[in-house]
Formats: structure tokens, sequence, C-alpha cells
């Protein structure tokens, strides 16, 4: 019988390696699946590449991964937020290498890795200090800068409800990232609140369906 | 009484401005206030860049759903018929001309329509850009709401803006406390002065170039 239930988070977690690209869920600390990090927090893995939106605030989330000194490159739209201390301490070190991308294009970016889309054309940042470097091409008149999708070898994501398949539901404005970065990983895992019997999520409530998840752990609110 | 509009005159005409039915995403900070000074009778769609399309006003204390947050991460409340989308939907609605109004603090605009409102330059940091250079990109109308002088009182209007850009050509209007400026053909079209305000006043605190022509020299109650 198909089941994508794993009990313990390291269990689920021993599949990252040092050197991963790690796409992580949430918007500030919104819909992050604090346990699953805390978690990598605890494990000797380094030299990581996070994509997330911000970088964790105060002592709980990301900013865990960043005071253990496992990250070496962060791809975020506002790594800086109010309480990214231990992020802006890394930077500071000199340990962690940033590229900053405008929120929508991190999106599509994303969208575009799970997807199988290699690439595409936007016109956010045109004329920018964040288009230095990139590819531009005017488009019926409009300037757009080239992106390039995003594939993270291991996702880090946070529903509220799942099944043994691994289809995923999520609970409000805690969505945000969570689908996208669901799908652009080689290997995604879910935490949740809580795990249902295959068909207590109607199909029509299906967010994330659980081809694109690997592990699902139960974690409570 | 005092020269030109107070924050929360600023924040009643913007929010004048806006017409019934408009889809409309606010900015960090003053362009939130808006949402208290909308015409009673007119329904405007407010879409929050974390994933929500119908943004109610601020919670009762106590009743703040922590999986319900505006893109500044503060507790907000969702009207009847809200809808929730994940990050790359969200700015799907932006990109696609869906979004009627931006409306955006600023730093510098300059008289092509350029905005600078992500970054100071030497300042210390990485900096965040969130989705700010989406939303300029995107939206159909980009508004601006600020001071019209810096703190030291040099011009925030000008011929090139010397900061960081956000977006180029991409503002439609900018709203001061010393009025309401178009921003057309290469130069700022004085649309209303604000009570108190003179020709002279808007003169002396601008750099960029200003047409009067239309300018309703009235004073506004």
């Amino acid at each position: 019988m198909l089941n994508k239930r794993v009990d313990a988070l390291s269990r689920a977690l021993s599949v990252v390696k040092s050197g991963d690209t790690i796409l992580v869920g949430g918007f500030g600390d919104i819909g992050v699946p604090l346990q699953l990090v805390h978690a990598l927090a605890e494990l000797d893995v380094r030299d990581l590449t996070l994509v997330s939106n911000n970088a964790g605030t105060g002592e709980i989330g990301l900013s865990r991964l960043f005071k253990n000194r496992q990250v070496s490159r962060v791809i975020a739209s506002f790594p800086t937020q109010a309480g990214a201390d231990h992020f802006k301490a890394a930077y500071e070190r000199g340990e962690v290498q940033v590229e900053l991308v405008p929120q929508g294009t991190l999106a599509e970016r994303l969208r575009a890795g799970g997807s199988g889309v290699a690439a595409f054309f936007t016109p956010t940042a045109y004329g920018t200090e964040l288009a230095n470097g990139k590819e531009v091409r005017m488009i019926d008149g409009r300037g757009y800068v080239y992106e390039r999708a995003i594939v993270g070898d291991v996702a880090l994501v946070k529903a509220r409800l799942a099944d043994r398949y691994g289809n995923l539901r999520y609970r409000l404005a805690s969505r945000n990232f969570n689908p996208l970065m669901a799908m652009a990983a080689r290997h995604t895992i879910a935490e949740v609140t809580q795990i249902v019997d295959a068909g207590v999520i109607d199909p029509d409530d299906v967010h994330t369906p659980g081809v694109f998840v690997d592990q699902v752990v139960e974690c409570g609110a | 009484m005092s020269k030109g509009w107070s924050d929360a005159d600023l924040a009643a005409r913007v929010a004048e401005t806006i017409p019934n039915g408009a889809c409309v995403n606010l900015g960090i900070g003053l362009p939130t206030t808006i949402v208290r000074y909308v015409p009673a009778g007119r329904e405007i769609i407010f879409h929050s860049e974390n994933g929500i399309i119908g943004m109610g006003p601020d919670p009762v204390p106590g009743k703040e759903d922590p999986d319900v947050v505006n893109a500044g991460k503060k507790p907000v409340t969702l009207i009847a018929g809200a809808a929730i989308v994940h990050q790359a939907d969200s700015f799907s609605l932006i990109r696609s001309g869906r979004l009627d109004y931006s409306v955006l603090g600023g730093l510098q605009v300059s008289e092509q329509g350029d905005l600078a409102n992500w970054k100071v330059p030497g300042t210390k940091g990485v900096g965040g850009v969130g989705g700010a250079m989406d939303l300029v990109a995107g939206a159909r109308n980009v508004f601006v709401m600020m001071r019209h002088t810096d703190k030291n009182g040099a011009p925030k209007l000008l011929k090139r803006c010397t900061f960081p850009l956000t977006g180029v050509a991409c503002v439609t209007t900018v709203f001061t406390d010393y009025g309401v400026f178009d921003c057309q053909n290469g130069r700022f079209i004085v649309r209303e002065l604000a009570p108190g305000i003179s020709v002279e006043d808007v003169e002396r605190a601008t750099e960029a170039s200003l047409d009067f022509g239309q300018a309703r020299k009235v004073a506004r109650s």
C-alpha cells in the first residue's frame, strides 16, 4: 500500500546532503515548516543553498540554519526583515552569498521549475540593478528580463492536511510559496498539522497533488 | 493651520481618487492607512501580494488569525467573498494588468516616471526588494504617496533618480503633502495644490520639471 507518512522528522530529512539546494515555503514566519527546519538545524549538513522569501526572524525557523553556519547561499526577495539578526550576522561575516530576486520573479522561477519550463521573460526589474548582467529583450515595445527556473534538491513545505498519497491542503494565507516549492524540488517533504484518511480531502479541494510530494510528517498545529 | 496635507489628509485624498470596483494593492506603511478612508458606498477589492484577494480591515484584538496576514506580516481579515491564491498566481494578477492601482511609498521619483523606493545607497547589508518591482512593472496605475521633500528638506521629485531604481517610467501620479502631481511626458503636471501651498512653495521644493497649467489653486477644506 502506498504510504508517504513518515513518523520521524530526522528520518524524513535523511535525504538532505551537504551542498543541496533547499526550498523552504513560507512568507515571513507564516507557513514556514518550522519543525522540519528545526530538525534540519540539528543535522550535520552544511554549504546549503536556501531558497525562501525571507531568512528567518529571532531564534526560530531559518534563523537557526544561519546561526549554525549551515547556509552558504540564499535566494530570497526580502532576507533583511526586522528580526533577521542571524541572517544579517552571517552575511556580515561573509559566509553567505545572496541573490536578491523580486518576489513575483521568485514565485515565477519556482513555478517554472516545477512545470518543466527552463526560463521566461518578465517585465519586472527591467532597467534596475537587479537586471544587471541578465539578457534583456524588447517584446512588443516593452523591455523584459530573462529569468531562469529554480529547481531544488529538497523542498520543505507546510500544509494543514495530508493523506497517505501525499495530497496536500493548505490553510488561508499560509499557502503562499508552499505549493510552488512543493512542485519545484526533486524531493518534497511536507510538515502537516494532520494526516487524514485517503478520500477525506475532497478531490476538488486538493491544492498540491501527492505526485509532487514524497513524504508527509504529522506535527500538529 | 499648518501648511499642506497631514498623512491622514493624504490617505483620504488617495482614497478619494480610487474608483468603485477597483483592485488595489497597498504598500507597507502609510499606504495601508488608505483602507480607513474609502468613501461610503464605494467597494474596493484590496489585494495583498502574499496571496489575498479581498483583504478586510484590521482584526478585533484577540481575534487575529495567524494564517491571515498582509504583506507587512501584520494580522488582517478577509472579506466575505475573499479568495486565497499562491504567490505565483498572486503576481500573475499583478503583471497581467488585473491590478488597477498599486500605492507605494517613495524615496525619489523622476520626471520620466522612474521610481526609487527600495534601497538607499551606502546602507549596510544586502537590502530587500520584496514585491515592489513586480508591483510597479505590472499595475495599471502606480500611485506614489510620500512627503514632498526628505527629512533634510531636499527635493524627492527629481530630474533623475540618484538612488537604485525600483522601476523605469512606471509612476502614474505622486501624492505628497504639497499636492497631486501627474507624471506625463517628462514632467509633473500639478493637478492640485494642498491647502496653504503656493506655486512658489512647490517650485522651491521640487527639482523636476513642473507644469502648473491645470493646477487648482483653490484650497481644499
